[in-house]
């Protein structure tokens, strides 16, 4: 074979790898859709014949509440102050949680004098300090910034600093060999060996960043997505309930796909381990 | 012709040099939970500058650990190893180090891996370019420049590792079986260019192996280690000239005697370690 048929078949074989794959995503998605649809139809059939419509509204209903959020600004303003809160504080958090868990990481003494104190706070429920937060800051958007970057800062703390922890040993002592100093080391192999674990943690920790943000809202707010959702319940509009729940699952769904495709561009080797075959 | 000696009372007849690496009654014992183990011990070797030693012996035998502790990675458990007149107490910035495993830096490609001593060193980005680029085509992985360690062969990894190792150029290259992986043409070439940098160079080269051909084509001096803990049975000088022909070894009369004699010193000790496992 030449080298130029070689190309070719080449090419034809991941054309035709390209294509199967596509055919599979596209009955994943056909079979999802019609999941949603027969489910939505149960729950229109069901609401006000099966189970009372007060408890579960139905579809067309709750549609119909969002329509109205949507067409008179609400929804956008709701939830651009609920995702800024969430942003915010996930941001303050996940920075200072990083840099404590390499600090806490590299320096072995530091880590094992706090070590008690750290696990006692981790322990706490971080919802309970929203009564502190509000004697401190007031009920305005500080608070459930600064609710929202506690429970963040934990999550993203502990993994930076498990992963800090995990960097082997062996690495570092052929870098130290190279003249390598701690400089060197914590740029060259500690942090990027970590940054799978702070990962993992800023992605476990963002949808416990809206968790923030929406109880402090409930809490106490006049505006929010968790406003909407206790004002709606306090009206007893169960459609309003479940549009707010919603836009709370949207919400969470972009965050969540921000930091997928942040990980993606941050670690490209993984996309080349996980790209080739499997050998053993 | 043999000039064996025993436990290896350090130079070559005739020479004067004081030696660059001295192991004075060397022993290791590493202590796990519940047991201790007894790596190597009582070794005494002295390897001359610009010397090429090579040690063989069946594995577990200690040889790593000897490296090991020329590195600075730990210190013996008795004696003291000696570098340039000083004992070796920490981290030995003079040595360059092959492991067995490459420990290449997964998140770096081919060139980021070969660059970092550079970039350690602060070499300027051109300059270092440059070098990076004549590693690679000396260790045969060009068109691979960009590709992660896990998109590599074993033998390529091994080679990127030794691009690296020769990049920061140290005054004596430890190697902990660095041809192990390769098919036999590259490691064929790979042996003929070390032995060419290891002349030209002028480096101090100890070259841990199991293979005994390997350990007598390359080496000025072999010392042959018994299982464990190990501790150096024989010192063989090799009676081959410094510029060997890697390429007609193989009609060496000198060379295949000297393989026959070592393969007959160490199958007493091969059946030893089998029936120790059994």
């Amino acid at each position: 074979m030449t080298a130029r048929e070689m190309t070719t078949t080449l090419a034809a074989e991941q054309q035709r790898r390209k294509s199967a794959r596509q055919t599979r995503a596209l009955r994943l998605n056909a079979a999802r859709f019609v999941f949603v649809a027969v489910f939505l139809l149960a729950w229109e059939f069901a609401s006000g014949r099966l189970i009372a419509e007060f408890f579960i509204s139905r579809p067309s209903e709750i549609t119909r509440t969002i329509w109205e959020w949507v067409a008179g600004g609400d929804l956008f303003y709701h939830a651009g102050i609920t995702a800024s809160e969430a942003f915010l504080g996930y941001i303050i958090g996940g920075t200072l949680g990083m840099g404590f868990g390499v600090l806490l990481g590299r320096a072995r003494f530091l880590a094992e004098l706090l070590d008690p104190f750290v696990m006692a706070f981790y322990s706490l429920p971080k919802v309970a300090l929203a009564p502190l937060f509000i004697l401190w800051l007031g009920i305005g958007f500080s608070m459930k910034i600064a609710l929202t970057a506690t429970i963040v800062f934990f999550l993203v703390f502990l993994n930076t600093y498990t992963g800090v922890r995990n960097v082997s040993r062996e690495l570092e002592a052929i870098l130290r060999l190279m003249g390598a100093r701690e400089r060197h080391v914590l740029m060259k192999v500690v942090l990027p060996s970590a940054v799978t674990w702070v990962f993992a943690g800023l992605r476990i920790s963002a949808p416990y960043a809206l968790i923030g943000a929406i109880v402090g809202e409930m809490m106490a707010s006049n505006r929010g997505l968790g406003f909407l959702l206790t004002r709606s319940q306090g009206q007893f509009d169960t459609a309003g309930v479940f549009a707010a729940l919603i836009a709370i699952m949207l919400l969470a769904f972009v965050l969540n796909t921000a930091v997928k495709y942040t990980e993606i561009k941050a670690m490209p080797w993984k996309t080349a381990e996980s790209d080739r075959e499997v050998t053993i | 012709m043999l000039t064996s000696e025993k436990h290896g009372q350090g130079a070559t007849a005739g020479t004067h040099r004081q030696p660059l690496i001295e192991f004075r009654n060397v022993a290791k014992t590493f202590w796990t939970k519940d047991d201790e183990v007894r790596a190597v011990e009582n070794v005494n070797l002295a390897v001359l500058p610009g010397e090429f030693i090579s040690l063989v012996g069946p594995s577990g035998c200690g040889k790593s650990t000897l490296l090991n502790m020329t590195a600075g990675l730990f210190q013996p458990t008795e004696g003291e190893v000696v570098y340039a007149g000083s004992k070796v107490v920490s981290f030995n910035y003079k040595t360059g180090y092959m492991t067995q495993n490459d420990h290449l830096l997964p998140w770096r490609d081919v060139v980021g891996n070969i660059s970092v001593p550079l970039e350690v060193r602060g070499q300027r980005k051109g300059e270092a370019r440059e070098r990076v680029q004549s590693l690679i085509k000396l260790v045969g992985l060009t068109g691979f420049e960009k590709s992660y360690p896990s998109q590599l062969s074993g033998g390529m990894r091994k080679r990127a590792a030794l691009a690296r190792l020769l990049a920061y150029d140290p005054e004596t290259l430890l190697l902990d079986e660095p041809f192990a992986a390769l098919d036999a043409q590259l490691r064929l070439n790979m042996q003929i260019e070390l032995r060419s940098i290891s002349r030209s160079l002028n480096k101090t080269i100890i070259f841990v192996t199991h293979d005994l051909d390997e350990a007598v084509a390359l080496a000025d001096r072999v010392a042959v280690f018994g299982p464990r803990p190990g501790s150096i049975i024989r010192m063989l000088d090799s009676p081959l000239p410094a510029d060997r022909d890697l390429l007609r070894l193989r009609h060496d009369p000198d060379y295949t005697r000297l393989t026959a004699e070592l393969w007959d010193m160490l199958t007493p000790t091969l059946t030893a370690t089998r029936g120790e496992a059994r």
